[in-house]
């Protein structure tokens, strides 16, 4: 991974996105309410950088890849993409964009159409985008293509039900590569792969990343995948962002009450590691009608009076995070966060 | 060990017949547990970790399915049993934990029918007391309000609560032995951590022996003692739960390990790139010579490839089938 990252001009920038879906019911099928989805959120991507968003089912994750996708339109903020804002952009000016964004999906059997050979998958982006001179051009691509992704050239011919898992997310990402891409977007795309073939595909998009110069947006619920692979991690539950933090120091010693359960919930394959382990009670509540004030309240162990009713904005903390969090307004010797403690040990 | 183990499972062969050829998916697996025991076993998809439970309760359909061998349970051979006989012991002595908690209960029924059928099926209880007895398992494997939550279906709880449902139903008639087939797969991390939690407090009070179904080397290491590593419907590895993870002696349980990124390895310096099991599991359609793992061995010679190793001690209380020993392994 490279140390010296762009830090000006961020890649991507997403501010104060909000996705809220409609819930109709009723005799007239009128609109009886909302999915907050994903409630108010920012970050930004530099060129060159992963950031890691993770969280758990339902807490607005996959959303927030598919608005940057643009895959639908959003209630609120913006999602600008060096410099330019692509969240308004007429259908046909996005076409344009639509090639520096790419996207490799969770299920590698769903994702790639089944009556279409891998040359045909792959040559459609290139066609589409008009990247290839000619015929020959396009050949040279497609075989550089494969190679890129560590398959036979002479697979190319075939269809994707003779390929394994494995074999097909790669095919996925030689698709997501085609189109020569600033930005991927990998929604829970090592999730579904068994463990050996798991690391095979982490290890090709580390590769890549270094090779290529991507960014990537790394959506994934697994946290030893994530800091294997990340530099930033963002923290989400329930439709909001909770903490932002470089990799090393979010593991080291997170700054919100979730990211510390979260990290201390995670079965290590170490038998015997005695760890504090924060177990927390309940389920997610649902994100048709979140809690009032700071939407952990219900399940954080630290929770006081405050936290009903004030919702706590993202803040700086003293070690670079970014948490939402009444606990750092606290004096230090009542914020049991300002331990610098992991939970790992 | 003076005692005979509650399970004794010999040479089980579980095959398949398709149109293309006979699959093996268990060829040849022995194992045992003993009383109040946890072992896991642990393996990637395919490698007939699963077929190995349904066999042990006699899940598998057959035709097209066939199990032969020994499955000893309590001294009984399950497989010599008549229906009936089988029917009195599933659920009963033997119960198991399914991974899909949304389509492994049954959607029309209260969930205090469906725990309170298993009581009174094989303990005679009445309607009344199999409720009562329903709430007191509600209760105990921790779902608050249970006299309410027993009268509710199951698309009325979440994924946690249906899984603590499950287990409740599974421990209703204080079974022996408990399989659990990848019970926490399903689940978030924070509801993994309550259920694994549940599941420890329940063995302490409960009792039951558990053979664990994962592919989730975390989960293993957090509540297994011992540990069986199925590769190919064949075990390849079997150690004390330490031992396995400190120092495993076949290399495709080494492979595994060394392909699991480690959480915290940030802050320990250890970032290593993980290490890749290159090529793809063996079609089991097919009869392998030699060592089932030889095609993506490292350090598979031609003896490997002819001769399959059988199970041998590398160290006390510690088996592995490979030809070599550590020494000759890191060697090569």
């Amino acid at each position: 991974m490279s140390a010296t990252l762009q830090m000006n001009a961020p890649l991507l920038r997403v501010d104060d996105l909000k996705k809220h879906f409609p819930l109709r019911g009723g005799l007239l099928g009128g609109v009886t309410g909302h999915v907050y989805a994903v409630d108010g959120i920012s970050f930004d991507i530099a060129k060159g950088e992963t950031l890691s968003l993770v969280g758990e089912s339902g807490c607005g994750k996959s959303t927030v890849g598919k608005a940057v996708l643009r895959l639908f339109d959003i209630t609120a903020g913006q999602v600008v993409l060096d410099g330019q804002r692509i969240d308004t952009m007429s259908q046909s000016a996005l076409r344009k964009i639509r090639r520096r964004v790419q996207v490799v999906f969770q299920d590698p059997f769903s994702s790639l159409n089944p009556r279409m050979r891998v040359k045909d998958i792959l040559a459609e982006p290139i066609r589409n985008f008009g990247l290839a001179k000619d015929n020959a051009d396009l050949d040279r691509r497609l075989a550089e293509l494969m190679d890129t992704v560590r398959l036979p050239r002479d697979a190319i011919g075939r269809w994707p039900h003779e390929f394994s898992g494995g074999q097909r997310q790669r095919i996925g990402i030689a698709r997501a590569l085609a189109a020569e891409p600033d930005l991927i977007i990998c929604d829970e795309a090592v999730s579904a792969l068994d463990v050996s073939v798991k690391a095979q595909i982490v290890n090709l998009l580390q590769d890549l990343q270094a090779k290529l110069g991507l960014a990537l947006l790394f959506i994934s619920h697994d946290l030893a995948i994530v800091e294997h692979m990340t530099h930033r991690v963002a923290v989400m539950y329930l439709g909001k962002i909770v903490e932002v933090a470089p990799r090393r120091s979010l593991f080291a010693a997170p700054k919100h009450p979730y990211t510390e359960a979260l990290l201390s919930a995670v079965p290590v394959p170490q038998p015997g590691a005695a760890r504090k382990r924060i177990i927390l009670k309940g389920d997610v509540p649902s994100p048709i009608n979140p809690p009032s004030g700071c939407r952990f309240h219900t399940r954080c162990p630290y929770a006081f009076d405050r936290c009903k009713l004030d919702e706590p904005l993202l803040k700086p903390t003293s070690t670079g995070h970014l948490a939402a969090c009444h606990l750092h307004d606290l004096p230090a010797v009542q914020n049991p966060l300002s331990r610098d403690v992991s939970p790992l040990h | 060990m003076a005692e005979a183990p509650l399970l004794d499972v010999r040479n089980l062969q579980t095959h398949f017949r398709t149109p293309d050829g006979v699959n093996r998916a268990v060829d040849g697996l022995s194992f045992h547990v003993n009383a109040g025991e946890t072992v896991a076993i642990v393996g990637e998809s395919g490698c007939g970790k699963s077929v190995t439970s349904m066999s042990i309760l006699r899940l598998i359909p057959e035709p097209p399915g066939k199990i032969a061998g020994e499955i000893l349970f309590q001294g009984k051979d399950l497989l010599k049993l008549s229906d009936r006989e089988m029917r009195a012991i599933r659920g009963n002595d033997v119960s198991m934990i399914f991974q899909e908690p949304m389509t492994s209960l049954n959607p029309v029924l209260t969930v205090g029918k469906q725990i309170g059928e298993t009581l009174r099926l094989h303990q005679g209880l009445n309607k009344q007391q199999a409720e009562q007895k329903a709430v007191e398992m509600l209760k105990l494997v921790g779902i608050p309000a249970p006299e309410r939550r027993v009268k509710e279906y199951p698309h009325q709880l979440s994924g946690g609560m249906r899984q603590r449902v499950m287990i409740a139903m599974a421990l209703a008639c204080n079974p022996k032995l408990l399989i659990a087939d990848e019970p926490t797969t399903a689940l978030d991390v924070t509801i993994q951590a309550q259920i694994l939690d549940l599941m420890r407090d329940l063995k302490n009070t409960v009792g039951a022996a558990i053979v664990l179904i994962t592919h989730d080397l975390g989960v293993v290491a957090e509540v297994a003692e011992r540990v069986i590593v199925m590769y190919a419907g064949r075990k390849v590895e079997e150690a004390k739960v330490g031992d396995l993870f400190a120092s495993p002696k076949h290399p495709y349980t080494q492979g595994l390990l060394g392909a699991v990124p480690k959480l915290g390895s940030s802050l320990t310096g250890d970032e290593t790139r993980l290490s890749e099991i290159p090529g793809l599991v063996p079609s089991l359609k097919t009869r392998i010579e030699g060592c089932v793992f030889a095609s993506r061995c490292p350090r598979a010679t031609d003896l490997c490839r002819a001769v399959a190793p059988a199970l041998e001690a590398k160290a006390p209380n510690h088996v592995a089938a490979c030809h070599y020993s550590e020494k000759e392994l890191l060697a090569a």
